[in-house]
């Protein structure tokens, strides 16, 4: 049987398809495009459950990966981590926090501090600190302060010092050595812990009326476990007379709450991305399903099952690629969205995860496309043909 | 008839059911477990919190101030107010008792050690007597309680003191300046002690011993003191509501108040059972607990919600392919004459019907998975309220309507004819 027109030698006809199938592009393709094209809200609603899955997985993988330095960041304000402290009341050795600042680099802060016992005019012991104000009120974000000392000669005096020693407001002496300081009250300080019975005093005003150096300096690192275990030794080492130590209550505590949110985080990413799965698995069947009929007119028409398999297998492909690119587009926005609003810091997008939402909706594809193949092909093309 | 047709429907096309049906189930256990999960999460990670240390600090209402550096208390040690023993067992009965996860007295006495017996080179130490694990009685119920509950981090080198016992508890810093190990004898004030474990917090506990409270009385001259009260207690993260004055607070804003576990409110009843007292949360515990917790329940609350937005969506296309399929029927009853709201009313009916069963299923499996995770993760069973049920079974019809009515409606648009000769 031949559909050629008697008028054309073979040759002529070999031509003619030849010069055609350089303007257009092959029937495959031809066949790929038009399925989708004709059916456009089926295939607009298999695309749509791809984006939707390659979306929530992206999210998800991208906070999975992002949580563990957001949360970290969140330990931070429960201040220092890593103590440098004199050994047995000598003083830290000059030069212990320009080492300190440079091991941290940018990645957290050291602030010294100084303690001295002074005595009220009428003569009652308290604890007076010198401390770099602008570190601690970096450092320690939960001291509630009514107000930070500006002017030289400011002290900001803990609460229970207030109330025990009668301060409301007015400037006081107190004495250090037979040596007075007149000071003015600029704000309190409220932790509920030791800081309440101090009263602090800027670092350079400390040391010229007391003569005392920093006994320890307080550092807020930023990191991993491993990195500030790192940081400790370092150190350690650089510091050989003092006494490097982490503190443990916050260390251990951070490591705990750290690693459980992950676990959950990882459980809930797992059940989000099986059930987005799913939603893809559901429609995409459908979607193959539904062309059934295609399905037969072709195999009548003489296509192979192999031609026919790559075909569906092509078509759902490319829905899962566009739907994965268009997704992880998405994804990349919610993760930043939740980061915003609920960490107060976008979520970096991580290009890593790209590559496994990619195969992953390429897989769910090509399996939901293969899954009424099988069913498809013990059935004959007529009965399809027949509607039965 | 409609009964029979819905009955039919289901008993004869149970393929075409199957895949919904799984939609919906998986769906709803997924939700649940979600749901589950973010609910519970704020009060393990609390739990996971406390490790840090106690959050409230009880101490006596006089106007001592303390005079301490580094952990080493330099002030005399008779002066300043003192709270009683025999007060404890109250905390146990105040509003919030079940959040209180656990107390411990502290009385510090000052001791002066000196290094191996010798009389030479001696300095002066801190001695804090407390409860290491010590049952309290209140009304009917015992509860142990003491530091071993309120810092569970505090690592010990040999054993515990019993709180029976004279033995000590000696931080390791103190420890290496007097040269003792666990089992060695200590001594001061005249007498001698044991030594039963060495403490390492990489705090300033480290330059402290710890006695049992009895030892640190008898010490002190003073039977029945204590100085503080570390309270380690279950907190809600704290909001504008929390900071206001109860003072300034009337009526039922003032109950409101009173009865939400705030650090502010949970002092406030510390400092109404304990006479003579003043209860302070510790800010710095207290408050950064509070952001960490809104952090981690706020992201898992998010995620819930796109976990929801997910099954809602894997359902809704799932029903949606289900109707599609099934076109042909819905021709043949319109050719038989049925009206478009029969038609769509029976769909809607199985919808119910599969949303309620795949729902039920769905929730089984949901608190299952969700009693998993908690196991899993936090050695606690997480526990999924039953009050959830009716919500989560409401959803799922309401999903399950939403996912069929457009497919339905798109059925129904089909000439009855066509989708009977296969064009459609």
């Amino acid at each position: 049987m031949s559909l050629r027109p008697a008028d054309t030698s073979p040759q002529e006809t070999i031509a003619l398809r030849r010069s055609r199938a350089q303007h257009r592009p092959s029937m495959f393709l031809r066949m790929l495009v038009r399925g989708v094209r004709v059916r456009r809200g089926r295939a607009l609603t298999a695309l749509l459950a791809v984006v939707v899955a390659a979306a929530v997985s992206t999210a998800m993988l991208n906070l999975y990966v992002d949580v563990e330095a957001k949360l970290s960041r969140e330990f931070r304000n429960y201040g220092a981590n890593v103590v440098v402290a004199a050994k047995d009341g000598q003083p830290l050795p000059p030069d212990a926090l320009s080492v300190a600042q440079k091991a941290i680099a940018e990645r957290g802060i050291a602030v010294p501090f100084a303690y001295a016992v002074a005595h009220t005019a009428t003569g009652r012991p308290v604890v007076v600190a010198g401390v770099d104000l602008e570190g601690a009120k970096r450092l320690d974000r939960w001291w509630s302060v009514t107000a930070w000392p500006s002017k030289p000669n400011d002290a900001l005096v803990g609460t229970r010092a207030a109330a025990a020693l009668g301060l409301s407001g007015q400037p006081f002496d107190l004495v250090y050595n037979a040596r007075t300081l007149h000071l003015q009250p600029a704000g309190t300080l409220r932790t509920g812990a030791d800081e309440d019975s101090r009263v602090y005093l800027a670092l350079p005003e400390f040391t010229a009326w007391t003569g005392v150096r920093p006994s320890s300096i307080e550092i807020s690192h930023t990191g991993t476990s491993a990195e500030t275990a790192a940081l400790v030794q370092g150190l350690q080492e650089g510091l050989p007379k003092t006494q490097v130590q982490p503190i443990r209550q916050i260390v251990e505590a951070e490591a705990r709450v750290l690693g459980k949110t992950r676990s959950s985080l990882y459980a809930a990413t797992i059940l989000i991305i099986l059930t987005a799965m799913l939603c893809v698995l559901a429609t995409l069947t459908g979607w193959i399903y539904d062309r059934r009929a295609d399905f037969a007119i072709m195999k009548a028409l003489g296509a192979s099952e192999g031609l026919l398999r790559v075909l569906f297998a092509a078509e759902a492909l490319s829905l899962g690629a566009v739907g994965a690119l268009l997704g992880f587009a998405i994804g990349v926005g919610v993760a930043a969205w939740i980061g915003r609003v609920n960490f107060h810091a976008a979520v970096v997008p991580r290009f890593s995860v790209l590559p496994v939402v990619f195969t992953g909706s390429l897989a769910v594809a090509l399996l939901s496309a293969l899954f009424p193949m099988s069913l498809l092909r013990r059935v004959q093309p007529a009965m399809i043909l027949r509607g039965e | 008839m409609f009964a029979r047709l819905v009955y039919e429907s289901f008993r004869r096309q149970k393929r075409r059911k199957l895949l919904a049906g799984v939609a919906v189930t998986l769906g709803v256990a997924v939700t649940t477990a979600m749901i589950g999960v973010a609910t519970d999460i704020g009060d393990k990670i609390s739990r996971e919190l406390r490790t840090v240390g106690a959050n409230l600090v009880v101490t006596s209402s006089d106007q001592a101030l303390d005079v301490k550096i580094g952990g080493v208390n330099l002030k005399p040690a008779n002066d300043g107010g003192y709270l009683n023993e025999v007060d404890l067992p109250k905390i146990k009965t105040m509003f919030w008792r079940n959040n209180i996860v656990g107390f411990a007295p502290m009385l510090p006495v000052t001791v002066s050690v000196s290094p191996s017996g010798s009389a030479a080179g001696k300095s002066s130490a801190e001695l804090v007597g407390t409860y290491f694990s010590r049952a309290v009685r209140s009304g009917a119920e015992d509860f142990v309680t003491g530091v071993r509950t309120t810092h569970p981090l505090w690592h010990v080198d040999g054993s515990w003191p019993a709180d029976t016992s004279r033995d000590l508890l000696v931080g390791q810093t103190l420890a290496r300046r007097v040269d003792k190990k666990p089992g060695d004898l200590l001594q001061f004030d005249g007498d001698e002690y044991r030594v039963a474990g060495i403490l390492s917090t990489g705090g300033p506990d480290d330059e402290r011993m710890y006695a049992p409270l009895a030892l640190a009385q008898h010490l002190l001259g003073r039977p029945g003191a204590l100085q503080s009260i570390e309270v380690s207690a279950i907190t809600k993260p704290e909001d504008d509501f929390a900071r206001r004055d109860p003072k300034t607070l009337k009526g039922a804003v003032y109950d409101r108040w009173y009865c939400s576990p705030y650090a502010t409110s949970i002092a406030y009843q510390l400092q109404e059972v304990i006479p003579n007292s003043r209860a302070e949360q510790i800010r710095q515990v207290a408050q950064n607990e509070g952001t960490v917790l809104s952090r981690i329940q706020g992201l898992m609350l998010l995620i819930a919600l796109a976990a929801l937005v997910a099954a809602a969506l894997a359902v809704s296309s799932a029903m949606a392919t289900a109707i599609l399929e099934r076109r042909g029927e819905v021709g043949l009853m319109r050719a038989l004459g049925a009206g478009s709201f029969s038609v769509g009313a029976m769909f809607l009916a199985e919808a119910t019907l599969l949303a309620l069963i795949g729902g039920s299923i769905g929730f089984a499996i949901g608190t299952g998975l969700a009693h998993q995770i908690g196991r899993r993760i936090f050695d606690q069973a997480i526990v999924v309220q039953p009050v959830l049920y009716p919500y989560v079974l409401g959803t799922a019809i309401l999903v399950t309507f939403a996912g069929s009515a457009l497919s339905i409606r798109k059925a129904l648009r089909f000439d009855p004819v066509r989708v009977l000769r296969g064009d459609a």
